[in-house]
């Protein structure tokens, strides 16, 4: 009875957070729906369903090349952030450092830093160095903006690892790479995944910097071409709603099958001190 | 210093250069560069760049489109930060007491939070449409026009946000009621607590320190929320939506004064510097336990 009770509960919070999703779940519906029902709410369920936003979408809009770039520069944006951070971090974490208490604070503060506050001059400076408009410009600054996050949550896990590790290694000989190679990464697995995945994030899902520096479908990435989604003379809410799937893929994908990475992401990001 | 020391600070300054370099370049050069344009006038069309003092600054005291972006700016990040820890403390209570189906809750909580902002934007213009939106339906056919009605923009917004950024504060809840030690609820039942006393003086106790933490790192985000609004209303109708970040973007990219965006640009830093500021030291000075 008492089993059977807490079932129905159980049952009840799913339920709850189904309804919850259901914007999601709406339009991944509509993405689905045919072009003459959109508009004709209720009934809630169409008729019958269609590919057709997705063909729409796939062979008549600028959707897969924003999907390419925003692949080319999460993932670029991830390894770069990552080639920076792990020796960062590991400085952070072991190594004496001149003005270290000064470079912990001017981390930690920007990690809240605004991107409006220097969007300005790194539009100029964009300009300036000819990077409008190309994949390197918008992983240049992903990167730096996703850095700190990248330093703090690496240097919390490397924390993690047992020094005796380290020594052990250092005794044997082995030099700096010899270190990371061998010890610090292979240690560091889990927690570098966590982190990648967050970078990945950020980078997948920024908006403001992206919208700035592109010009054209050479570079614009996924955010940017839904916000621009043409309509002609009306708005093709189908192809839009197909188009939302399409850039909600990935961090999907990664929420439920990596789940177990993300949330230790996102907590470490959190308590560490 | 012995040999080994200077080696290994050698090898700290050898390994966080690159990183110095990077931030040094294109982070706080443009955070100093970005003072130094806001001091001017600059209008690239007209051709006009010349020194200006604080006169940007001094303007925003009698700039009512200033006021009134500060004015949402506050009512968007007290409303939605409010409403995201209601909600994100019920969310992460509920999960925890759940038996089975975790994972899946999380999947279903995580899904809100992990998506583009944009597309957040793109699902909710559909859902307030006023005809063919669901929200009109489920309130039984009303034709409110959500995202149009100068008085209904903002609450608009703020359940887009609060939708998209509740799981983050649930899941940090959630993982703190994780790591709460079992011979607490225990001894809490060997005394007698009903499930109200021990949801009040353990369960929400032990959630302090992080919900802290998590309204810090929401505070911060909400001060400069941007693409949102960008994107669902333009900051529109009749301005009811458009924060500091927005007045400032369309300033620079819109209107195209540089001078003036980058001062509003400042001021967005400034705030958000002065409440995180403002907000390690009451974390500091309190006495929550966790």
């Amino acid at each position: 009875m008492r089993r059977g009770a807490r079932t129905v509960a159980d049952a009840l919070v799913l339920a709850a957070l189904v309804s919850y999703a259901i914007p999601f779940f709406w339009q991944l519906l509509t993405s689905f729906k045919p072009e003459a029902e959109l508009l004709r709410v209720p009934p809630l369920l169409p008729n019958q369903l269609t590919l057709a936003h997705y063909r729409a979408v796939v062979e008549k809009s600028l959707m897969p090349q924003a999907l390419a770039n925003s692949f080319g520069i999460a993932t670029l944006t991830t390894l770069l952030a990552l080639a920076l951070g792990i020796p960062g971090a590991y400085a952070v974490a072991r190594l004496p450092l001149p003005g270290k208490r000064f470079l912990l604070l001017a981390i930690v503060a920007s990690t809240a830093f605004p991107q409006i506050a220097t969007v300005s001059p790194l539009y100029l400076l964009m300009r300036a160095l000819e990077l409008r408009d190309t994949w390197s410009g918008l992983v240049l600054v992903h990167t730096s903006f996703a850095l700190p996050l990248t330093i703090w949550l690496l240097a919390g896990f490397i924390r993690e690892i047992p020094i005796e590790a380290e020594e052990a290694a250092s005794v044997d000989g082995a030099g700096l790479p010899g270190l990371f190679r061998w010890v610090v990464i292979p240690l560091l697995a889990p927690g570098l995944a966590a982190t990648a995945l967050l970078t990945f994030l950020f980078s997948w899902n920024e908006f403001l910097f992206a919208y700035t520096f592109t010009v054209s479908e050479a570079s614009r990435t996924i955010p940017v071409a839904l916000a621009l989604f043409p309509g002609v003379f009306e708005v093709p809410w189908g192809d839009i709603a197909a188009a939302s799937m399409l850039a909600s893929l990935p961090p999907v994908l990664i929420v439920v099958g990596l789940q177990r990475f993300l949330v230790r992401g996102l907590v470490a990001g959190a308590v560490k001190e | 210093m012995t040999r080994r020391e200077a080696a290994n600070r050698r090898r700290g300054i050898l390994l966080m250069a690159p990183t110095v370099l990077a931030l040094g370049t294109l982070t706080v050069y443009p955070g100093v560069w970005v003072v130094w344009l806001s001091l001017q006038h600059r209008h690239p069309i007209f051709g006009v760049s010349r020194f200006a003092g604080l006169d940007n600054y001094t303007f925003l005291a009698v700039d009512s489109r200033f006021s009134s972006a500060a004015v949402t700016t506050f009512v968007f990040t007290v409303t939605s930060v409010a409403l995201e820890v209601v909600l994100g403390v019920t969310a992460a209570l509920a999960i925890h007491a759940q038996q089975g189906g975790r994972r899946v809750a999380l999947s279903l909580l995580l899904l809100a939070w992990a998506m583009p902002a944009v597309v957040t934007a793109k699902l909710f213009e559909w859902l307030y449409h006023p005809t063919a939106g669901l929200l009109n339906v489920a309130l039984g056919g009303h034709a409110l026009n959500w995202l149009g009605d100068p008085r209904l923009a903002l609450p608009a917004v703020v359940l887009a946000d609060v939708w998209r950024t509740m799981p983050f504060v649930a899941v940090l809840c959630y993982a703190r009621l994780l790591a709460i030690p079992a011979e607490l609820y225990e001894a809490a039942q060997v005394d007698g607590a009903g499930r109200l006393a021990t949801l009040v003086r353990i369960t929400l106790p032990m959630l302090g320190r992080i919900l802290l933490v998590a309204i810090l790192f929401r505070t911060l985000d909400a001060l400069r929320a941007f693409d949102l609004m960008f994107v669902l209303t333009g900051g529109g109708p009749a301005g009811t939506t458009e924060t500091i970040t927005v007045y400032a973007y369309r300033a620079l990219f819109q209107t195209l004064q540089l001078g003036f965006g980058s001062a509003l640009g400042v001021v967005v830093f400034a705030l958000v510097m002065a409440v995180a500021w403002a907000y390690l030291r009451l974390l500091r000075t309190s006495t929550v336990t966790a």
